[in-house]
């Protein structure tokens, strides 16, 4: 996965320091009951604390020592849960905090009116409410969240987006929505509020990185009942362990029964702790990837969702291919030379300032070494493109050179008396069915031929696309291009789908359609007009330069309005499920060496015998159960990192993702304890501590 | 392992597969209501009973309707019976004029027989009458795996349907499964069975002189009393509706119940037959059939090798034999190995075939005694119950079971590609997780539990009269295993018994009793809640993102969510009954 600009070290000193005044606040057992794993580790915990005392008070069951010893690693492998908890909010605080402070209650000028001119009074920002008319000027910052009315300024929003460079705001189309937070540079808004204070943008975005609001997500909540039902199941078979053993005391006729000290600590080892004390940590961290992504996801569900997507929505432009076409061909009509038709191509886009334009320039520049003249010298006149005659072009040394599409050009000729020919039509037919643009260049009665203005896609999109392919996720272009040149683009950017001369409600039909069949649809947009579609689509993504009403409308938001973000989003929402899952299966399969340590230990008075089953050769039955239990604990801690950073997703399909993470997380998860409860019972035993 | 006992499992095996799929389109076609060739003969019969109970056949139910239904037959099944138990002394076709049973013994058979448990607390020839035998049991026989394949049927029909309210019709699928499946292939059994020698009959018993006179307590004794009975009819649906209840007390160990190594092999493929060919039907009706090869190759795969570890075990036999002097090597005059609580007729090979099928699928019969199997041989049937009956299993509760483990496979397994998890394009979300956690968590608890409750003592003794009796037979390790059986095949509607328990008193009638009815009812209702919630979902395509469920690499999820789920469950039980029992056993 490509890592965004803002990522921060995963162990930051200060947040560390945080987490673990967290870790000791979170004790607080109306916030473990929210757990039922760890609940249980908590109780267990506080049982065998108070057996402890017990034990030191009238002698127990098991020496003081041993049962305290017991009890330290239980409370660790509490806290070490509530540490990956808090490290994984602190991280999301971090982030908080540093859009907070962007954040300050400022003066706004409130007008009287929604219009410039109108006379205002200062108001403190957070007196604003919704639909409150403001002025902002250059060099303020804006106080809350609003459209643009009227007026059009360059605003910093690098504060939001983390982009130095400023964008332009300004009333109508797409670009009306301003954030509260960033900065008017130039010029001046008039902007109508459009949110209560504490509900602006920014204030949701803070309160969903930092977690406060959190709710749990559907998976997480089929997850978590699955945990709960492991740890009913532990719970039994640890409690009937007691009258199994007293019974096989009776029967064995020596040795003592298990105590209870024991059971817990068997209770503890064999119940999902380690997936249990990380789960809400991976869905921080979840959100946390998210907003180092730059995208603002407005609730856990959205993230959870973005992983199942099966077919994403791209805008051609700016998503697959590059903003604007460019010219790439001058083809000739026959008996003009090609350097000739370069030139009048050139001599007509001198003035034509649009990218179309200034490519017709360069390619003429750069493949016949033609230079921009200065105009001027020649008396030129500079016809510019109008709807009514729709070419454009110069009045040069008493020669009418206009370029333009096919239609309006046969009409220009035909008014000088000339005609297309056929030859020169096929030209253009062929340029079109390549996908291409075709311009033709007239010179008085005579087209001279055509410039091949071609989309450009984008590089290694192709590639992008055929790993999604390879995830299992279908790609539809949207376009406004007709269909003809619809496919040619399709094909080269190896899309599996299109939409060409979209509508809003073709693109809608279109979500309703995939939804219909099943699937999960995804999609960019900024404009007003895809609001609806937002609206359908089941992960929609807003462009942070879009419209309040596509912000409202979408479940995202990207603050660096790059439609390729999708991808990223998708790979987000995969690494979240998959790091749940592959935890899951570790912390299963843990417990197989947990039973070959403590199964021998706890009966060791009882049934002798039993200790052939101590494969590890554990060296006696307390430092066993001391062993598994540290085991037990430090695993959460050395998952951690794994827990915020999430488990690599790779787009190899599902059957071979399942296989090696099987191999890593079942396998391992098999094998690792093995060698690290010998490992821990090596050293206590060397230290003599049992 | 002698070759002999490789050819048997090969020959077993084989014949399975053979029969599965033909057996399994078969059955598809009558559970999805489309001509199946017996129409013509039956059909008549089948409309008469919906006219005489006044069932709309095409009336579809919602899960709720379906389940109330399943509950409302079965409890009135269970009435039936207690009341027929219990009042026997007064009916007709008793020759032997048994009375009316203790009602702690009626309602554990009632509850037994309509769950397809069929643990029999008494013994058969003296106990009930042909009428009882008849009209109390065998018709639960019939009903009980009719109830399996209809719950099933309605599961497979969640997962089929799309964005729809209605799961079936419970009356058709009962009527159905009944009359097109269970009554014509046991009607071929029966046959077959009477041909070997199985007895048929409702004659009184009969006393015969002893080829040999024996011993009885010291009495020198010339006769002996042969118990008589209609038992090919009742045998042939005890054997392929996963029932298990033998006509005698000691089951297919028999001569009149299992008379010849034909009728042995005819018997064991019977037991298996229609919860293989289940799996076929699955994968018919979701229109893939590769989805339940994957499904009957993960039984397998379990199956195999724990078949193989029964027949090892015993044939390896036990250390202490040398010391006795005894010869246990196997030769062309002897079997070998342990042959204690084993028939002659049968040897090891077939012994411990049965033993892996009988509990492997909720069957129960038994052609040996499992508690005089070593300590491994008896470990391993245990555990096949104790795994919740999913490898095979009884007729459709088996599958149904296994779709449980397959739904909680794939909620790991679709974690771990990164989607919201999948199986056969139905999402798998909270409400499935939960229902599928509850069917695998309820059996497990009340084996445990009732172990635990019947071994701090109410288990271990009891009083007639005055006089004070041990329930067990065994001290020490054994005597757990023995409880720990009973508790196992009850809490998982198995029914096979360990023998060495004395159950038939009030404690365990009533408490293998509840834990028979738990272990039934409260899955069945999780499970069609499952095949309602499937039904509503919309159907996700397929895609390269998709955990494919037809794989080898899924049908290993799926083996080893079984395995570890059973293991991490049993193991400290075990470890304190058959493992201890087995180290003892090997150390000198």
């Amino acid at each position: 996965m490509t890592t965004s600009s803002k990522s921060r070290p995963l162990f930051d000193p200060a947040i560390v320091r945080r987490a673990i005044i967290d870790s000791f606040l979170k004790l607080d057992p109306r916030r473990q009951l929210r757990n039922p794993v760890m609940f249980t580790v908590f109780v267990g915990s506080i049982l065998t604390t108070g057996l402890g005392f017990h034990a030191l008070a009238t002698g127990g069951q098991e020496s003081p020592g041993f049962i305290f010893g017991v009890s330290a690693w239980l409370w660790f492998t509490v806290l070490f849960a509530n540490f990956a908890e808090a490290m994984a909010e602190g991280r999301g605080k971090a982030q908080a905090d540093s859009l907070r402070s962007t954040r300050r209650d400022v003066q706004a000028k409130k007008l009287d009116e929604p219009r410039y001119g109108a006379t205002h009074r200062p108001a403190l920002a957070s007196s604003l409410r919704k639909d409150d008319a403001i002025l902002v000027e250059a060099g303020e910052l804006i106080p809350s969240d609003g459209e643009v009315v009227e007026g059009v300024a360059s605003v910093d929003e690098s504060a939001i987006t983390g982009e130095s460079a400023p964008v332009i705001r300004e009333s109508g189309g797409d670009r009306s929505s301003v954030t509260g937070g960033t900065r008017v540079l130039s010029d001046w808004l008039v902007i109508r509020v459009t949110a209560n204070p504490g509900e602006t943008f920014l204030d949701r975005m803070i309160s969903l990185v930092e977690g406060a609001k959190r709710q749990k997500t559907p998976n997480e909540i089929a997850l978590n009942i699955l945990l709960a039902a492991m740890t009913i199941v532990f719970l039994v078979v640890c409690t009937t362990l007691l009258p199994f053993s007293k019974y096989s005391v009776a029967a064995a006729g020596q040795g003592s029964p298990i105590t209870v000290t024991v059971l817990v600590a068997l209770l503890v080892c064999l119940i999902p702790t380690t997936i249990g004390g990380l789960l809400s940590a991976i869905g921080i961290a979840g959100m946390d990837r998210m907003i180092q992504a730059n995208v603002i996801a407005m609730s856990g569900r959205a993230v959870e969702a973005a992983g199942d997507v099966d077919v994403l929505l791209l805008d051609k432009t700016g998503t697959i291919t590059m903003g604007n076409r460019q010219a790439v061909e001058f083809i000739p009509a026959s008996g003009v030379a090609v350097e000739a038709l370069a030139d009048a191509a050139q001599l007509a886009s001198l003035a034509d300032e649009t990218p179309e334009g200034r490519s017709v320039v360069v390619l003429a520049k750069e493949k016949y070494g033609l230079r921009g003249r200065n105009v001027h010298d020649h008396h030129a006149t500079f016809v510019p493109f109008t709807a009514q005659t729709r070419v454009s072009g110069v009045d040069i040394d008493g020669r009418q050179i206009r370029k333009g599409a096919t239609d309006s050009i046969v009409k220009f000729i035909a008014e000088n008396g000339g005609s297309m020919s056929n030859e020169l039509r096929e030209t253009v037919e062929r340029v079109a069915k390549l996908g291409g643009t075709p311009l033709v260049v007239a010179e008085g009665d005579r087209a001279l031929g055509v410039i091949y203005l071609k989309d450009i896609v984008k590089g290694g999109i192709k590639e992008r696309f055929s790993e999604l392919r390879r995830m299992g996720i279908r790609t539809v272009m949207i376009t406004g291009d007709n269909p003809l040149t619809a496919t040619a683009i399709a094909a080269e950017a190896g899309v599996d789908d299109f939409l060409a001369e979209a509508t809003p409600e073709a693109k809608l039909k279109m979500i309703r359609e995939y939804q219909a069949g099943g699937r999960l649809v995804a999609m960019t947009g900024d404009g007003t007009n895809d609001s609806p579609a937002l609206a359908q689509a089941d992960v929609a993504v807003a462009m942070n330069s879009g419209t309040q009403a596509a912000k409202e409308a979408g479940n995202m938001v990207d603050l660096d309005s790059n439609p390729t973000k999708l991808i990223e989003i998708v790979e987000i929402g995969k690494q979240l499920l998959m790091t749940r899952g592959a935890l899951t299966t570790f912390s299963l399969a843990n417990d197989v060496a947990k039973y070959f340590a403590i199964i021998p230990a706890a009966f060791a008075t009882t049934y002798p015998v039993l200790n052939r089953l101590n494969v590890m050769g554990l060296a006696s039955p307390s430092s066993a159960i001391m062993s598994a239990v540290v085991f037990n604990a430090i695993v959460i801690i050395l998952l951690v990192p794994l827990a915020l950073r999430g488990v690599p997703y790779r787009a190899v399909g599902a059957a071979r993702l399942l296989r090696d993470n099987l191999l890593i997380y079942g396998l391992g998860g098999l094998l690792v304890p093995f060698i690290g409860i010998k490992a821990i019972d090596m050293f206590i035993a060397a230290c003599g501590l049992a | 392992m002698t070759a002999n006992s490789w050819i048997q499992l090969a020959l077993f095996l084989g014949a399975l597969a053979a029969l599965a799929k033909p057996l399994g389109s078969y059955m598809a076609r009558v559970l999805e209501g489309k001509p199946c060739g017996l129409d013509r003969a039956l059909g008549w019969c089948e409309w008469g009973v919906y006219r005489l109970a006044g069932v709309d056949p095409q009336q579809e139910m919602g899960w709720r309707t379906y389940a109330f239904a399943v509950m409302a037959f079965n409890l009135l099944g269970i009435a039936a019976i207690y009341l027929v138990l219990r009042l026997q002394g007064a009916l007709p076709l008793n020759p032997q004029g048994l009375p009316g049973t203790t009602p702690d013994l009626a309602f554990n058979t009632a509850v037994s027989f309509a769950s397809n448990t069929n643990w029999q607390s008494y013994g058969g020839e003296t106990t009930l009458g042909y009428l009882a035998q008849m009209l109390g049991l065998t018709v639960q026989n019939f009903v009980s795996a009719a109830t399996g394949i209809a719950v099933l049927a309605a599961l497979i029909r969640g997962l089929v349907r799309r964005s729809a309210t209605t799961i079936g019709n419970f009356w058709v699928d009962l009527v159905r499964s009944t009359l097109y499946i269970l009554l014509p292939l046991s009607t071929v059994l029966a046959v077959a069975l009477v041909s070997q020698g199985v007895i048929q009959n409702f004659d009184a018993y009969q006393t015969v002189e002893l080829v040999e006179p024996v011993a009885v307590e010291g009495e020198p004794t010339t006769t002996q009393t042969l118990a008589m009975g209609p038992v090919a009819s009742q045998l042939a649906i005890k054997q392929l509706g996963t029932n298990g209840g033998g006509f005698f007390n000691v089951n297919s160990a028999h001569p009149f119940e299992n008379p010849t190594p034909l009728t042995n092999f005819l018997e064991l493929l019977a037991i298996l037959l229609i919860p293989a060919a289940l799996c076929c039907t699955f994968g018919v009706m979701v229109g893939d059939v590769r989805q339940g090869w994957a499904v009957l190759a993960a039984m397998l795969v379990i199956f195999i090798p724990l078949t193989v570890g029964v027949m090892l075990a015993e044939q390896s036999g036990v250390p202490q034999y040398a010391g006795m002097g005894a010869d246990d090597v196997a030769s062309a005059t002897q079997a070998g190995g342990n042959m204690e609580g084993k028939e002659v007729r049968f040897g090891i090979a077939n012994s411990a075939i049965w033993a892996s099928a009988t509990t492997a699928a909720s069957n129960g019969s038994v052609n040996s005694m499992h508690d005089s199997y070593t300590p491994l041989g008896g470990l391993i049937p245990m555990w096949l119950m104790q795994l919740g009956e999913v490898i095979f299993g009884g007729v459709g509760s088996g599958l149904y079971g296994m779709l449980m483990f397959a739904i909680i496979a794939v909620f790991i397994a679709g974690l771990m590609v990164g989607r919201t998890p999948e199986y056969l394009g139905k999402k798998i979300e909270a409400f499935e997780m939960k229902m599928a956690s509850l069917v695998i968590l309820i059996p497990s608890m009340f084996v445990l539990i009732g172990t635990a409750i019947a071994v701090v003592g109410p288990g271990l003794e009891y009083t007639v009269g005055e006089e004070v009796k041990g329930n067990l037979n065994n001290p020490g390790a054994h005597g757990f295993s023995e409880v720990l059986y009973a508790l196992s095949s009850a809490g998982n509607n198995n029914g096979s018994a360990f023998a060495g328990l004395t159950a038939n008193e009030p404690f365990y009638n009533i408490l293998l009793g509840v834990a028979m009815f738990a272990a039934r009812y409260w899955l069945i209702i999780p499970t069609l809640a499952i095949a309602g919630s499937l039904a509503r979902k919309k159907y996700s395509p397929p895609s390269a993102g998709t955990l494919p469920t037809h794989q080898p690499l899924f049908v290993v999820m799926l083996v080893s969510t079984v395995l570890l789920v059973g293991a991490l469950t049993f193991v400290p039980a075990l470890a304190l009954g058959p493992v201890v029992e087995h180290l003892q056993m090997i150390s000198p």
